[in-house]
């Protein structure tokens, strides 16, 4: 059971929340110019990172907010939550990969 | 025609030690921004929490804070009625939602020195009155519902479920008694 | 019932209180303050099972949880019987009843033995290679019979009688071990202002203290051990520490979460009735001291498994905790000083020392001058070259060795052999923690080394030994955590700075000190052709030569080499083997232990029982079970339900005599002729109300809904953006700005959590929101051609077809209560749903049914709904449609705005593989015989007794009997369907291949003039 930060509750435990997957995939418009390998990308290729990931978390059963996080795949503890409405932090250099 | 504005049936519950249900109340979902927030204190007289996971009380009313645009105005059935009009037409001109959710859920009392005890049974939340002060309130979860739970004394709470939920809840919460000791 | 192995004083007993209890049908007797194992020594019972492959009597090893051979049965009543528990850690109660296990037909004359002669034909890796032929054979042959013959205690076959308790707790400072160190760690956090939880797995804290004896007691602050142990808890006690005695902390997770799993009643003759048996508890820490200890290793030597030969702090344990002698005349044979202790220990209390045999070359100076003093014999440099005794070790053999070459050899009579190969820290958690343990040399064990967690280890488990430096290691470790866990500029409860960060080391310990502990990891020296078995993992009986053999055949890594052998595969995780595999494989390998690497920890540190886990969720509590305002009424009135998600829905109300056929047909004739009164409350309803909520549910749904007038309604088609359908339902605009939306009932969690993913991270700008009112409203569905008069003598509204066309709704009152109306239909039928605040629904549902007795109505349940439904072809999500069927599949394409410029799933309908013309289209089957009804699910063929393997082209989806239409009707998914209309096609059934003819999904009434009446 992780502990994670909610951006408007603070510490909550895992229970509370639905994971959301990858983070900062915005839904292209749709536009004559968009293929459909564009379309494909959008809605099929995924990161399977080895370290900081970025993720999207839902506080479901908190505030109900969408946030997003950075969280190590590998070692399971989150180097930053953040709002939707803010940028990526830059993640620290070593869990980097 | 037949009147059946008296024939309210809520829930058949057996809340086992430490929990009671408490009566019927008016409850409201109230959705905006700041300004909402703002007009809907004045319209109440009552303070709106701004504060994440907070309540406020007064008397027979009271905001529950349960996210960063969403609030439960709760009040006795008796002491809402006249005010949800003012709140209405408050709100008119601000894009809002304001949704009548007075069925939707029921209201119990945990309460004693054990209720921390028999919460902490469901509930992954830290609820030392450190940690969960008076006053502080929120969404979580407590056993397999969901639920608001609200601190309103060092050894009172305020459970709201969904009605489907509240049988489940209670036959929980009175299993868990026997594990408290 | 004598216990002639008692001591006269001393121990933590109370001899006055005997307890009575038996073993394999034995009767015996012990006392207050006994463990199982202590009182079956007392009355010199040292045969207490048989190994689990070769079937060798086994006796005890070890005195507390890292026991791995004496494993027992405790039987209260048929189903409260538990196997596979450490007689060590079986408290005595009065009336106790225990059995042996991996026996037959008794523990003293065991045929399974007959394995141990066979042991050079069954290796390790004996399974793999030899029951490999033929392949087919493993399953209903080899295995069962394997796992017979294997295997220890045998599982109770009844249902678990017991309650068990959970509970989350948080702390600042949760101590894990309630030794010297655990303690000092625990009063050092408590005095510094922490919260704390201090949990030991045994019935009394105290750890090692519990088991000093009287003639060298330690003093600690000028007190005797004991009374020191006892002021030191009862302090923790009113400082509000929770003390936790009887508590396994078995799982490090993830963000200092520790899983201890209490024992409650186990200990008691006659547990309260209503009482939990065990409570599981996930301790949130901000910081933890892991205050383990360490357990003894044994030595490897051929015959050392036999009873009678145990661990030397085990023999310091059953003197002077339990006042037991476990025999009368022994040998010791250590690398380590403790042993000494215990050698001393042992013969102050009356046994006979025949010899210490040393395995290093010397004694350390002041052990020297004691044993001298004692008058003990010592036999440096010695080796052990076998043991004798067929249930009970009767002599040993021992010589010196040196470069193989043995000297000295001698034979001596003893019934107790105590042997100490020194001290492996207990590093489980630290290790499960995902801590990075690391090679000591001058401790030689693995030690903690890097963190992964908010994790300090302090004492034994840290490779600090001597009794002053673990307490004050421990009170460093329980400030240093205080002081953390209660830092102001601490971020929160779980910061991750923890990670990587390096154990701080310890304070250096005297050279003796460490020189006294280090032993001896490996295979005592052995001559060429040794015989005789040397057992490395008790418990799996893993024998250096297993080792030696999975060498030979190429194995190197550790990782494999455990799982070839299986050693520390066992229920006791390897606790007393680990550190003797890797000294083995190392001197087979010539490779230093350090470079062989370490297998991982895994939780349980000690097996925890299921229902632990289960906690209440079992029968009524194993998920909530949802009723609707109704429900009351539905049981009055003899409905049967089934389970719909977590809801409990009526599937029918059988009139007496009815079966679910006759009953469903009844009320299906009752809706198409007069009128039927259905429970649809659990249909998901979400208020979507904001300026721009018409905006949204444009960009949401397929439907154009600008042009929905208020007080009309659309039935909505929601897809994903992968374009296949996801959810539907009707959707009524109560106001410009104000929606009234349902889903199916299983959707409605996930349609709000879509809804709500789209709104906040695709649209954030728009001004709307939502809220559930699933809850709030009780919904009445009253179908059929006299709906309308049942309800218009109750309702405040014009019901006229002029005033409600189908597919439009009302805001009005019931019999005074609020109501929202609208005019729906999923029977076909001329249709009402009344919608009222759920506390009212019981009573209007009344007022309804009372109305309608007039007009022929009939409650029905979900059953006759379906068939309904199918009967006019209207889908059910997720049972006519999979997650791979697209609105034109379902016969839906007229559902889409197709001027919209986008919708959630738009640009995937572009896709050309969704627009393919033998996509699976739904479509109605008949079959050729009205009589049958097909199965749902099965496939459908285009030729009749087509040949293995075949394609199918599609499936059957919904299937009934029409009473309606006195014949059989179903829908199926069926590839290119909708240009197969007339088709022959073919159903497999288990009657054969059922010939069915491809029909249009609507059945009834195609024209809807029913509906629109």
């Amino acid at each position: 059971m992780l502990l994670i930060q909610c951006p408007y509750c603070g510490e909550r435990p895992e229970p509370e929340f639905v994971y959301g997957g990858q983070a900062h995939i915005a839904r292209p418009q749709p536009s004559a110019e968009l293929s459909d390998q564009e379309w494909t990308n959008f809605l099929y290729r995924r990161n399977n990172t080895r370290g900081a990931h970025a993720e999207r978390w839902r506080h479901t059963h908190g505030c109900g907010r969408f946030f997003n996080a950075l969280r190590d795949t590998t070692t399971d503890h989150f180097l930053a939550t953040y709002k939707l409405s803010e940028p990526p932090p830059r993640p620290p250099a070593e869990s980097a990969e | 025609m037949r009147d059946l504005t008296q024939a309210r049936r809520g829930p058949l519950l057996k809340p086992g030690a430490l929990v009671k249900t408490l009566p019927p109340a008016t409850r409201f979902i109230l959705r905006g921004g700041p300004a909402v927030r703002a007009a809907a204190e004045q319209a109440l007289a009552l303070e709106v929490p701004a504060s994440p996971c907070r309540a406020a009380l007064d008397g027979e009313r009271a905001a529950l804070w349960l996210g960063p645009d969403e609030w439960l105005l709760l009040a006795s059935e008796g002491s809402a009625a006249s005010r949800a009009p003012a709140l209405s037409a408050a709100l008119q001109a601000l894009p809002h939602s304001l949704v009548d959710i007075s069925h939707r859920q029921i209201a119990l009392a945990v309460e004693g020195p054990a209720a921390e005890t028999l919460l902490a049974a469901g509930c992954p939340l830290d609820l030392d009155a450190r940690a969960f002060p008076i006053g502080m309130c929120t969404r979580t979860v407590l056993g397999k519902a969901e639920i608001v739970l609200w601190r309103t004394g060092t050894e009172a709470f305020r459970i709201e479920v969904w009605r489907s939920f509240a049988g489940y809840l209670c036959a929980f919460l009175a299993e868990a008694a026997h594990g408290i000791g | 019932m004598t216990q002639g192995f008692r001591t006269v004083s001393g121990g933590r007993i109370d001899r006055a209180r005997v307890l009575r209890f038996s073993f394999d049908g034995h009767a015996y007797a012990g006392v207050a303050g006994d463990t199982l194992a202590s009182a079956l020594l007392a009355n010199g019972v040292h045969l207490l099972g048989r190994s689990f492959k070769y079937h060798r009597p086994r006796g005890l090893l070890a005195a507390g949880s890292e026991e791995p051979s004496a494993l027992v049965a405790v039987r209260r009543d048929a189903a409260r019987y538990t196997p596979n528990l450490r007689a060590t850690q079986v408290e005595l109660y009065e009336g106790l009843e225990a059995h042996s296990q991996n026996r037959w037909p008794s523990l003293a004359l065991d045929f399974g033995a007959v394995n141990d002669l066979l042991s050079p034909f069954i290796p390790a890796g004996f399974y793999y290679k030899t029951f490999m032929w033929p392949r087919r054979a493993w399953r209903w042959l080899y295995e069962p019979r394997i796992r017979a013959a294997a295997g220890l205690g045998r599982a109770p076959t009844q249902p678990d009688p017991d309650r068990y308790a959970s509970r989350y707790a948080h702390c600042d400072v949760l101590v894990v071990g309630a030794g010297p160190a655990g303690l000092a760690a625990a009063a050092a956090a408590v005095g510094a202002g922490a919260r704390v939880i201090l949990c030991d797995e045994q019935n009394e804290l105290g750890g090692s203290l519990l088991s000093d004896s009287s003639r060298a007691a330690p003093v600690i602050d000028g007190r005797p051990a004991a009374r020191w142990l006892d002021d030191t808890l009862a302090d923790l006690a009113a400082r509000q520490v929770t003390l936790l005695p009887r508590t396994t902390a078995f799982g490090y997770f993830p963000h200092n979460l520790v899983a201890l799993n209490e024992r409650l009643t186990d200990h008691l003759a006659i547990p309260a009735a209503l009482a939990p048996r065990e409570r599981q508890w996930q301790v949130r820490a901000r910081e933890v001291v892991l205050a383990t200890g360490a357990i003894e290793r044994p030595l490897v030597f051929p015959g050392n498994d036999r009873p009678g030969i145990m661990l030397a702090a085990a023999a310091r344990t059953w003197l002077n905790r339990y006042g037991v002698l476990p025999g009368t005349r022994a040998v010791v044979v250590t690398a380590s000083d403790a042993a000494y202790e215990a050698a001393l220990d042992l013969q102050q209390a009356g046994l006979a020392i025949a010899m210490i045999a040393e395995v290093r070359d010397a004694v350390p100076a002041g052990l020297a001058d004691l044993t001298r003093a004692a008058g003990i014999p010592v036999l440096t440099g010695a080796t052990v070259l076998g043991t004798s005794g067929r249930r009970r070790v009767q002599a040993i053999r021992l010589a010196r060795i040196r470069h193989g070459a043995v000297s000295e050899p001698k034979t001596l009579r003893c019934d107790l052999v105590l042997m100490s190969g020194g001290f492996t820290p207990s590093v489980h958690l630290f290790s499960q923690s995902r801590g990075t343990l690391a090679w000591d040399d001058a401790v030689q064990a693995f030690l903690p080394a890097v963190l992964a967690e908010r994790a300090r280890s302090a004492g034994a488990c840290r490779g600090v030994f001597e009794l002053a430096r673990v307490r004050s290691d421990g009170a460093a470790a329980g400030a240093a955590a205080a002081r953390e866990a209660t830092a102001p500029g601490r971020e929160g409860v779980c910061p991750a700075g923890a990670l990587g960060r390096s154990v701080a080391a310890a304070a250096a310990g005297s050279a003796e000190e460490l020189a006294g502990a280090r032993g001896f990891a490996g295979a005592l020296p052995q001559p060429q052709r040794a015989r005789g078995k040397a057992f490395v993992d008790w418990q799996n009986d893993v024998t250096t030569r297993d080792l030696a053999l999975a060498t030979r055949e190429g194995f190197r890594s550790i990782e494999h080499i455990k799982r070839y052998t299986t050693t520390g595969m066992a229920t006791d995780q390897g606790k007393t083997s680990n550190l003797n595999a890797l000294g083995v494989v190392s001197g087979t390998l010539g490779k230093a232990i350090p470079d062989m690497g370490l297998t991982t920890f895994r939780m349980p540190y000690t097996p925890v029982t299921f229902g632990s886990f289960a906690g209440s969720a079992r029968g009524d509590l194993f998920d909530p079970v949802r009723t609707t305002p109704m429900h009351s009424w539905a049981v009055k009135n003899g409905a049967v339900f089934e389970d719909v998600g977590l809801w409990k829905r009526a599937r029918h109300f059988p009139c007496p005599g009815e079966d679910l056929h006759r009953a469903v047909n009844r009320e299906c004739l009752t809706v198409r002729n007069a009128c039927g009164i259905f429970d649809a409350s659990t249909l998901g309803k979400i208020e979507v109300v904001g300026k721009d909520a018409v905006t949204f549910m444009n960009r949401l749904y397929t439907n154009a809904w600008s042009s929905l007038a208020v007080g009309r309604c659309r039935y909505g088609v929601l897809l994903r953006d992968d374009g296949f359908v996801y959810d539907d339902g009707v959707v009524a605009r109560m106001a410009e700005d104000r929606f009234h939306v349902t889903t199916t009932t299983g959707g409605a969690p996930r349609v709000l959590a879509l809804m709500e993913d789209y709104l906040q991270t695709e649209w954030p700008d728009l001004g709307v929101w939502l809220t559930s009112t699933t809850e709030q409203w009780a919904v009445i569905a009253v179908q059929g051609p006299t709906a309308r008069p049942v309800l218009e003598s109750l309702v405040d509204i014009d019901m006229s077809a002029a005033a409600m066309p189908h597919m439009s709704v009302a805001v009005g009152h019931i019999c005074g209560v609020p109501m929202r109306l609208f005019r729906v239909s999923f029977s076909g039928e001329l249709g009402f749903e009344v919608n009222v605040p759920a506390d009212f629904g019981a009573a209007v549902w009344e007022a309804i049914s009372e109305a309608g007795q007039a007009h022929g109505i009939t409650p029905y349940g979900t059953e006759t709904m379906h068939v309904l439904r199918a009967e006019k072809g209207y889908i059910i999500v997720g049972q006519d449609t999979d997650g791979t069927v697209t609105p034109e599949d379902a016969g839906l394409g007229w559902a889409i705005g197709k001027n919209k410029p986008d919708f959630l799933g738009k640009r995937s309908l572009q896709r050309p593989a969704m627009t393919s013309a033998d996509r699976r289209q739904l479509v109605g089957l008949l079959t050729v015989d009205p009589a049958t009804v097909l199965d749902e699910g099965a496939q459908v063929m285009l030729e009749p007794a087509a040949p293995v393997p075949t394609r199918p082209i599609g499936h059957v989806t919904s299937s009934y009997y029409s009473a309606t239409l006195g014949r059989s009707i179903a829908l199926a998914l069926i590839g290119g369907g909708r240009s197969r209309s007339g088709q022959t096609l073919y159903v497999p059934m288990p009657q054969g291949d059922v010939p069915v003819q491809v029909a249009s999904p609507v059945f009834y009434d195609p024209k809807g003039e029913r509906l629109n009446a």
